[in-house]
């Protein structure tokens, strides 16, 4: 049996620690090092997942990490089938964006920061995927969401970018707090913090479903899920190869895989599952209304990785854990390769609103048909592999015994299909909407198009396929609706039945095209409460810290000032007054220094003549 | 024999020449002279104050020649320096010689 599976995020790692410290001596060849680093990690992790799936290789541990007052804890490598297709997904999708990265941001200035980012991210993700213990993985989940700040305001000098990657940070800082506090209320009742040990907790005790919440909490965070699912739309500000990496492989997929990896203690607690699955319907259907409405091809995405997320949690929520998870490998391969035909096609058109773009498939035949297959995966066409993993949901969430959440699910996915067709009708059909001069993108960025497109497609047969032809015929019947009223909507009546839709339903319209006012409600409610705190504590410490200060520094001034004057006029006083003295003195005496040698031969005679007188007097 | 008085009286009179001459010569060297006087009249009364009131024979004449050595030898220096001053200031008269004065 061979232990080496710990070893894979420490590549990714080395490779930051050497594009951070010599990436200006690096220059190019700091992309060549991350890459390298990731295609380690991807043979690494390839051997764990054949290890596990045909040797049954399981967990191990390296060895002692903390040891306490009795208490201990171990560093310890969890290998099952969840983390291994996680480290695989991670591994794969990382090491294309890295390439896809090259042909990106090839004139960028800080090129192999961006590298350096890249792998740290990717070494955080994977090392979460590996923790066996909540200690780990918080530090990891701390590690990933620090790097989607440092990416997300990668272009720092945009105050946009600065302001979503803060916006961002917070956000999941709020959700993070949940989990710190779960972990913490976890080990103070149950004294362990193990994965392995949650299953068999206990049943149906308030404080489990209580600690339950709190982590889910740190998924809602990471996961972009309502109602703190508003950072993820802003997050576009990044590069595009980050917005892949976040929504496919490494910063919202650790919110689902927490849930995934606790979920021995969310099945014991029957509540907490029911929120997790009402939280996700309700983010599912708001973010997939909201994508049918938006303009801009990466915020579509955005809310479109919303809204799947939203479906994970969703089928984790009824009990579909396997339905979760497997959404989530496909969903990151055919997220990934829509962020990149994204990312691609703003590389060519130089904007990101969809009507300024059209025909662009002409133009760009590689680009447009991988899109083409992204967009059938998302929507759920047989036989790619968005299909298999939402039917499975689907069947899934209708075994449950939800109908109301089978609705939701229906009619997200029969939006999902909408949005994305009219993605695609928009942009690579029809005729250009304005001057563009598209030409399709290097090699470099089109191959890993393809590899992902490859994955896109097929990754629904990585499992035995489940037929379950009602609910099969359902979901191919909505996701057709969907893209057929796509094609209605925008290739045959090109603007007038949106355009009547939309006055039809104008306070609807508004209230999806606002974003149902999330922002503007956290702004009135939260944000500007907040800056209201701040303003008054601001004023407390320019008026009454400062003012004690000014008044110390003033009395200290008043007292300089007194004996500044007591040192002029008495002090010096005193000493000039020897010098007068002293002075005066020798005035006096100077005059009997003539200068004239009779003077003294004088003064000396008259002087004997005295002494003989007294003598001749007193000396008888 | 002539009395102690007529020797005491040249000495005086030496004394008050000396005295006069050093009070009132505008020279250096006119005012050493006058000190050679006094000196020498001090030797008078020494020798006429060992021969009138005993003691060892011969003390006041020794005294008498110590003191004249010890004279020539101030008067070597005080001339010396008498010379160094014209030099560096080109006069010999004593009330020119104030620069040390306030």
């Amino acid at each position: 049996m061979v232990k080496f599976a710990h070893l894979i995020p420490l590549f990714p790692f080395a490779a930051f620690a050497v594009n951070i410290l010599f990436g200006r001596r690096l220059k190019k060849a700091s992309a060549l090092v991350s890459i390298g680093a990731s295609v380690a990690a991807l043979a690494i992790a390839v051997m764990a997942y054949i290890g596990n799936a045909f040797g049954g290789e399981g967990s191990y541990t390296v060895g002692r990490w903390i040891s306490f007052n009795g208490f201990a804890l171990d560093f310890g490598v969890i290998i099952d089938p969840l983390s291994c297709m996680m480290l695989l997904v991670v591994t794969v999708v990382g090491t294309l964006i890295q390439v896809y990265s090259i042909g990106y941001m090839h004139d960028d200035k800080r090129y192999s920061r961006f590298f350096a980012y890249m792998s740290l991210f990717m070494g955080s993700m994977l090392g979460l995927l590996l923790s066996d213990n909540f200690v780990m993985l918080y530090i990891f989940w701390e590690g990933v969401g620090l790097c989607s700040y440092l990416l997300i305001s990668f272009w720092f000098e945009r105050p946009a970018a600065a302001r979503a990657g803060m916006k961002a940070f917070i956000t999941t800082r709020i959700g993070d707090t949940g989990l710190l506090i779960g972990i913490l209320l976890l080990f103070f009742t149950t004294k362990t913090l193990y994965f392995k040990d949650l299953a068999g907790l206990g049943i149906n005790d308030a404080t489990l479903t209580v600690i339950a919440l709190l982590i889910f909490c740190g998924a809602v965070g990471k996961s972009a899920q309502f109602p703190l699912h508003v950072w993820l739309p802003d997050a576009m500000e990044g590069p595009t190869p980050v917005s892949a990496l976040i929504h496919a492989a490494t910063m919202v997929a650790a919110g689902v895989y927490l849930v995934a990896r606790t979920y021995g203690l969310f099945l014991t607690q029957h509540t907490s599952l029911i929120w997790v699955a009402y939280i996700g319907a309700i983010t599912a259907l708001m973010a997939a209304t909201i994508a049918t409405v938006n303009n801009d091809i990466k915020r579509i995405l955005a809310y479109s990785t919303i809204s799947q997320l939203g479906f994970m949690m969703l089928a984790l929520g009824v009990g579909g854990y396997e339905g979760g998870t497997f959404h989530l490998m496909t969903h990151a391969f055919f997220k990934a390769l829509l962020f990149l035909c994204a990312g691609s096609v703003i590389h060519a058109v130089h904007t990101q609103d969809i009507f300024k773009m059209g025909g662009l498939l002409g133009k760009m035949k590689a680009t447009g048909w991988t899109f083409i297959i992204g967009g059938l995966a998302i929507a759920g066409v047989p036989p790619f592999s968005g299909f298999w993993s939402k039917d499975e949901i689907l069947s899934e969430i209708l075994k449950g015994g939800h109908p109301v959440l089978f609705g939701v699910a229906a009619l997200t996915s029969l939006l999902t299909a909408f949005y994305m067709f009219r993605l695609i009708f928009v942009v690579l059909f029809g005729k250009p909407r304005s001057e563009l001069h598209a030409h399709e993108s290097p090699a470099v960025m089109t191959v890993p198009l393809c590899i992902l497109a490859a994955f896109a497609a097929f990754a629904g047969f990585f499992r035995p396929v489940k037929f379950e032809f009602l609910t099969m015929g359902v979901s191919i019947a909505i996701s057709l609706t969907g893209i057929g009223a796509a094609y209605v909507f925008y290739i045959l009546d090109n603007k007038l039945l949106p355009a009547s839709l939309r006055s039809r339903f104008a306070f609807l319209y508004k209230l999806v095209s606002n974003k149902y006012y999330v922002d503007e409600i956290y702004g009135a409610l939260i944000i500007r409460p907040c800056m209201r705190l701040a303003d008054i504590a601001s004023g407390f410490d320019s008026k009454v810290v400062d003012g004690a200060v000014n008044m110390a520094a003033y009395l200290s001034l008043t007292a300089g000032k007194v004996q500044s004057w007591f040192d002029l006029y008495i002090v010096d006083g005193i000493v000039n007054m020897t010098a007068n003295v002293t002075w005066l003195c020798s005035a006096i005496l100077r005059r009997f220094q003539t200068g004239f040698v009779q003077n003294y031969i004088l003064i000396a005679f008259f002087g004997l003549a005295i002494m003989i007188f007294i003598k001749l007097i007193g000396g008888r | 024999m002539i009395p102690q008085s007529h020797f005491l009286i040249l000495g005086a009179a030496l004394f008050a020449i000396g005295l006069y001459g050093a009070l009132t010569r505008r020279t250096a060297i006119g005012i050493l002279m006058s000190i050679e006087l006094i000196l020498n009249a001090a030797n008078i009364n020494l020798i006429t104050f060992n021969k009138f009131l005993g003691g060892p024979d011969g003390l006041g004449q020794v005294f008498a020649l110590f003191v004249m050595a010890i004279a020539a030898a101030s008067a070597v220096i005080g001339l010396v320096l008498v010379i160094a001053v014209y030099r560096n200031m080109k006069t010999i008269f004593t009330e020119n010689m104030n620069i040390m004065k306030w």
